[in-house]
């Protein structure tokens, strides 16, 4: 029985010898893999570009305070985005399983419509869960926008539930008692995680700071999203601009909103505000890091 | 004729959309014995189709036959025949010159390959994504491979970048992998040998067979469920049912709880013993033929009994708040942003509630919307309103204030029975009404296919309610007024009573325009039509009334007052005096009906003796007087002049 770290390896070699670049996780916080600039910004424009990263995703409000042996706070996404997609991305993506040591012809795998949009990203795809033995494993999308922008090229991206899975692969009945490494379960690696950050997530977050920080963080991204757009900047200029820093402070916008949801200080009509404000900043960024492609071609 | 075959090999469709999308190819195939199928991952068209389409002729004019000489000899270059092959036809306009072109038919293998590509691609979805490319093409999900067969040949074509090819391909992780070349004939043996059954019905069937069987072992009995049976159906390749068990311990959850978990989140069926009681177990319908080592069995197992954590954890959690204290946090949730909260809405609720329906409805009315605060509404939303009334039970409300609160979503569909008790029609009405007034009141008034908030369904269910129910209440007493909610309710009313009463639609148009606020009435009233109606009088006489109301329309304004009785000649004051005698007032309604069918030789004796439009003015307005006093007194029934005769 493979533990959970050996699991990841595998999956990153499979997807590794398919020609994905395999990246680290990104830095700043997250709610899913799709928000990291490996998927969000590089799945614009034409340039072609597999990648994969296993992406610790944050969601405030799943928190479980360690207690619930299946809902947390972070768990582990491994995303895989190809774009373009290949022909035969199912199969691939079914040798994945196989290579982690699941048996196909003995479990029941369905893939079932699941569209995804994420209205904070102004994107959405098509595609489907993927079912194993009543169980969802995967979310796979084929995405149609990202930012608000029709994309040249469609990626195929392979959400894969790492917790889930790998509770499967062990037949454990929380994630709490997966084998992380020999010796090590996920409990030993993560609990006080899971606990401290919902002690803050639902109790001691200072929610008129993290407005502030909100608008802080806000005001940043709108200011270098607006210095972009200034029509006479040189070309020289335009490939060092530092779009990349916009979309952090984007990201610190929509961890923020997650952190203050999970606090319970947005009401239902500022919720839709709040969106359409990181949905602004998060279009800007897409329509203006497509824009800088031209420019960063140039040596 | 030769068997043709199609198959459209694609990556999971929804299930939901394949029906329609079958329907469509059918219609595309006017063969003989077209046979359409799919599964999860496949369109599949069969049918015997001509091998050319037939030689035709057409006939070809040219010149007047006056034209000769030089002028014909042009025409005759141009169409490429030989002046002897002319000759002269005679039309309506005169002589002319024309030949017979033969048309030869083509043959089916050079039309299809030109035709069969735009009808892929024409197939209509409710969502399509494009691939791989930005311009590329659109379907439903990807298409990765095209069979085209005509008899023993490949129909070549290149569709969604996929050349046609005589390979399928089966199961995605059983039988052969690659391509399997197959024929018309063993096609679908080929597949099955693969682990694809092609056939829906057959699959339908294997299911249906297989989930009777699985339970029947342990001598209980699977719920039927007819919307599953079709989405297992198509989401699956080769669909085979295992019986899988949980801890008798979750049984103390309510069974709807427990049903809705594995039926929408898990779609299993759930099964009972012979009482009715949900028995701790649930079949399940995977993807493969045998499940020999248990593999599938415990993984569902497993998924389940999380499920069902869950659904315990949210109970005990929802319990240690009452719903009665509950209903103060409405103030937080959004009814509909424009027109306020729920908690203003419960207050409306219960008062509209107690007012049409009694004490027990208000109370109802008052805890009905306390349970979207639970943690259970909100991880399975569409158990509202059944979590409220379970909750009420458990917390010590009377058992009809319970139900009331439990069946107040109640009709779902038309073909979802009311609310059983009197308290839950009211309390389901006031939730519905109270939607419509507020939305109207704001202007949110649904056109055309836009109708975010179901605001017909929310009159439909209140149209049933009214005319299948116990309540005194009137539509008209409902709509207070609001001309716009009124107006909306007609096209509802006339909907129920035709699509699902099952009404002629000239006989509800002719009843609803005699009104439509009182529902019970107006059901009465369209009995007594439609059992009048195939009686000798009937017809006839709805005829004459259309006829009176032409002539009425065409006089236009006539100036009020009663016809006198002086200026009338001897059929007139017979049918004044018949329609005076005619009693439409009392009695049942085909009572009251037979009495106004035996106008009718009165007024045929009218029709045959009288001139309505008399030359004397005088004389004229009078007639006018009498068949508006008629037309008046008897149209408070029904208009029958809406009633279509030969």
């Amino acid at each position: 029985m493979d533990t959970f770290q050996e699991t990841v390896f595998k999956l990153k070699k499979y997807w590794a010898d398919r020609g994905c670049i395999i990246q680290e996780p990104y830095d700043t916080e997250v709610g899913a893999g799709t928000m990291a600039p490996e998927t969000f910004l590089r799945v614009l424009g034409k340039k072609k570009y597999s990648v994969a990263y296993v992406q610790p995703s944050r969601r405030p409000a799943d928190g479980r305070y360690g207690d619930n042996p299946n809902r947390l706070y972070k768990h582990m996404q491994l995303q895989v985005i190809l774009k373009p997609t290949p022909a035969d991305v199912i199969d691939q993506y079914l040798g994945s399983l196989e290579a982690i040591g699941i048996d196909l012809s003995k479990h029941d795998l369905k893939l079932e419509e699941d569209n995804w949009e994420s209205p904070t990203l102004g994107a959405w795809g098509i595609g489907w869960q993927v079912m194993l033995d009543g169980m969802e494993i995967t979310q796979f999308t084929y995405f149609q926008q990202c930012g608000g922008l029709d994309l040249d090229h469609v990626p195929a991206e392979i959400t894969y539930g790492l917790e889930r899975i790998v509770s499967f692969l062990q037949g454990k009945e929380s994630v709490y008692d997966i084998e992380w490494a020999p010796g090590f379960t996920y409990r030993d690696v993560r609990y006080f995680d899971e606990l401290q950050q919902s002690v803050y997530n639902f109790e001691v977050a200072d929610v008129p700071r993290l407005w502030r920080l909100l608008d802080e963080y806000e005001a940043e991204a709108q200011r270098l999203v607006d210095a972009y757009r200034v029509p006479e900047m040189a070309d020289a200029d335009k490939r060092r601009f530092p779009l990349l820093s916009a979309y952090d402070n984007v990201l610190k916008c929509s961890n923020l909103f997650n952190l203050l949801d999970a606090r319970g200080a947005i009401s239902v009509t500022e919720r839709v505000g709040v969106i359409a404000r990181v949905r602004k900043l998060a279009v800007g960024v897409a329509q203006s890091f497509l824009d800088q492609e031209q420019y960063r071609e140039v040596a | 004729m030769l068997p043709f075959l199609l198959e459209i090999g694609t990556e999971e469709i929804p299930d939901s959309m394949i029906p329609a999308a079958l329907e469509y190819l059918r219609s595309k195939f006017p063969g003989e014995n077209v046979r359409v199928d799919a599964t999860a991952r496949r369109l599949v068209v069969r049918a015997d189709l001509p091998a050319r389409s037939a030689d035709r002729e057409e006939v070809v004019t040219g010149p007047p036959a006056a034209v000769t000489g030089k002028a014909l000899d042009g025409f005759c270059a141009k169409q490429g025949v030989t002046p002897a092959e002319l000759s002269v036809v005679e039309t309506a306009k005169g002589k002319y010159w024309s030949f017979t072109r033969k048309i030869a038919g083509r043959a089916a293998m050079e039309t299809l390959p030109e035709e069969l590509p735009a009808l892929i691609m024409s197939i209509p979805w409710p969502k399509t994504m494009y691939w791989p490319s930005l311009g590329g093409p659109k379907f439903i999900r990807p298409i990765r491979w095209i069979v085209a067969l005509l008899d023993a040949d490949v129909v070549p074509f290149e569709c969604a970048g996929i050349k046609s090819s005589n390979a399928t391909f089966g199961h995605r992780r059983l039988g052969a992998r690659g391509p399997l070349p197959v024929t018309v004939s063993d096609y679908e043996q080929v597949l099955e040998e693969n682990f694809v059954i092609v056939s829906a019905a057959k699959r339908r069937a294997k299911i249906e067979a297989e989930v009777a069987a699985v339970a029947a072992a342990r001598g209980l009995q699977a719920k039927t469920d007819a919307k599953l049976l079709e989405v297992l159906t198509y989401i699956t390749e080769y669909p085979t049912a295992i019986m899988g068990s949980f801890d008798a311990s979750y049984l103390t959850l309510p069974s709807e709880v427990l049903v809705t978990v594995m039926r929408h989140h898990q779609k299993y069926f759930s099964v009972e013993d012979a009482e009715g009681v949900l028995a701790p177990h649930f079949i399940a319908i995977m993807n493969i033929p045998a499940d020999p080592e248990g593999h599938v069995v415990n993984g569902n197992e497993r998924v389940l009994r999380a499920r069902f954590n869950d659904a315990r954890f949210f109970y005990d959690v929802d319990q240690k708040k009452p719903l009665a204290e509950r209903v103060a946090d409405l103030s937080h949730v959004t009814f509909q942003a424009k027109v306020g909260n729920y908690l203003e809405k419960t207050a409306r609720v219960a008062a509209l509630a107690g007012e049409i329906g009694g004490p027990d409805a208000a109370a109802a009315g008052h805890l009905c919307k306390a349970d979207l605060t639970t943690e259970m509404v909100k991880e399975f939303t569409d158990l509202q309103g059944l979590v409220g009334g379970l909750y009420a039970h458990a917390q010590g409300a009377r058992r009809p204030v319970a139900q009331a609160i439990y069946e107040h979503y109640k009709p779902l569909s038309m073909e979802d029975s009311i609310p059983s008790t009197v308290a839950g029609q009211a309390l389901s009405i006031a939730d519905k009404v109270d939607t419509l007034r507020t939305c109207f009141a704001v202007g949110m008034i649904p056109s055309g296919s836009k109708d975010p908030f179901a605001l017909r369904r929310a009159a439909q269910g209140v149209v049933k309610i009214l005319a299948d129910g116990a309540l005194t209440v009137t539509l008209d007493e409902l709509c207070a007024g609001d001309e716009k909610l009124t107006a909306f309710f007609r096209e509802r009313v006339d909907y129920y009573f035709r699509e699902v009463r099952g009404f002629a639609y000239d006989e509800v148009n002719a009843v609803l325009a005699a009104g439509y606020g009182n529902l019970p009435d107006a059901l009465a009233r369209l009995e007594a039509v439609q059992a009048v109606r195939p009686t000798a009088d009937f017809e006839p006489l709805a005829a004459a009334f259309k006829r009176i109301k032409n002539i009425l329309k065409q006089a236009g304004e006539i100036p009020a007052g009663a016809p006198d009785q002086a200026l009338f000649t001897e059929p007139e004051a017979a049918l004044a005096a018949a329609t005076d005698a005619t009693d439409v007032a009392t009695g049942t309604y085909p009572e009251r009906l037979a009495r106004v069918a035996s106008l009718r030789p009165a007024v045929d004796a009218f029709f045959d003796k009288v001139l309505v439009n008399d030359p004397d003015p005088q004389v004229r307005v009078n007639r006018l007087r009498l068949l508006t006093n008629l037309i008046n007194k008897f149209s408070s029934i029904a208009d029958f002049s809406e009633i279509v005769t030969n």
